[in-house]
């Protein structure tokens, strides 16, 4: 499942616990990352999936579920 | 001195001040790349001394003002040592004229090596230090970048810009326990500096107050400190070698 391998990532450059992360978790505000964080984030998750990630759509990614939202959409 | 074996690269690491650099990092016990663009003669010769001092050495041909290059030359460093520890952005050129005679080219090329080269390398490089919480960053300006020299605004701009680059990145990386510095040479007995006329020099030593020019070990010296454990508090300085030149 999708979110599994998405959130193994997040725990593993955030630092968090698993069940910290839900589809509602904010990156900045629930999760503690910073914009640094989020940048190495994004780059992990275009090495693992193969996907490029332009700028402007990961300035929108705020929540698990946006980047969630955001590969599935990819996938289409 | 730390145990674990460390990586560090040198850009323009065959002659002059980055010899001298590449060489004292050797001694500090670290393994050593040294970057070269044009002189593999040279940069072999380096790697050969470096090899004396028991750490591994080699040398990588590398345009640094070339984004796809660095990113080749970054990821075999990867390939062979596992990693970077130290890099220090020295490589360099000139290309001197007063505003009305400098071409285009002129000032393109100083600022494409000099800066651009330098901001190449750390893009490349500072990845891996990331992921890794650590990392040292020492980046050569010149105390024509604080002060400015005529003659050499491509050359002064480039080695300002250098110090605007090494504070932003020192705040941007500091989280990561990144530290970015600069030093800024003085006059340093070089093939860089041989080129200038008797007048220009005499001058020179004339405003420096220990009254010698430095050498590029004086350089080597303050990087070994930089690279090393015992810096760990300093970030985002430009430290001026320069035999009290400028204060």
């Amino acid at each position: 499942m999708e979110f599994e391998k998405i959130r193994d990532i997040i725990v593993e450059q955030l630092g968090v616990d698993p069940e910290e992360v839900t589809m509602e978790s904010s990156f900045i505000d629930d999760l503690g990352a910073d914009s640094l964080d989020i940048v190495e984030l994004i780059m992990a998750l275009e090495e693992e999936f193969d996907v490029e990630i332009p700028d402007e759509d990961a300035e929108k990614i705020k929540t698990v579920g946006d980047v969630v939202e955001y590969l599935k959409n990819l996938e289409k | 001195m730390d145990r674990e074996i460390k990586t560090a690269l040198v850009t323009g690491g065959g002659r002059g001040i980055g010899k001298a650099i590449a060489l004292k990092l050797a001694e500090d016990g670290y393994n050593v790349v040294i970057n070269y663009s044009k002189s593999s003669k040279d940069a072999l010769e380096t790697v050969e001394e470096a090899k004396k001092f028991g750490v591994e050495s080699c040398a990588l041909k590398c345009d640094i003002s070339n984004y796809d290059e660095v990113e080749k030359m970054v990821n075999d460093i990867i390939d062979m040592f596992g990693n970077i520890d130290v890099v220090v952005n020295n490589a360099g050129i000139t290309k001197d004229n007063l505003i009305l005679r400098m071409s285009e080219d002129d000032w393109d090329n100083v600022i494409d090596v000099n800066l651009k080269g330098t901001f190449n390398v750390i893009k490349f490089v500072s990845k891996y230090m990331i992921k890794r919480r650590k990392g040292k960053i020492i980046n050569i300006s010149s105390i024509v970048g604080v002060i400015g020299n005529a003659g050499q605004s491509n050359y002064a701009a480039s080695k300002a810009g250098i110090i605007g680059l090494t504070k932003s990145l020192a705040k941007e990386l500091a989280s990561r326990g990144i530290t970015v510095n600069a030093i800024a040479p003085g006059f340093i007995e070089t093939d860089m500096t041989e080129v200038l006329s008797e007048t220009v020099k005499s001058s020179m030593l004339n405003s420096i107050p220990l009254k010698r020019a430095g050498k590029p070990q004086d350089i080597a010296n303050v990087v070994s400190f930089l690279a090393s454990s015992a810096s760990d508090y300093i970030t985002g300085q430009v430290i001026n070698v320069d035999g009290g030149m400028v204060m």
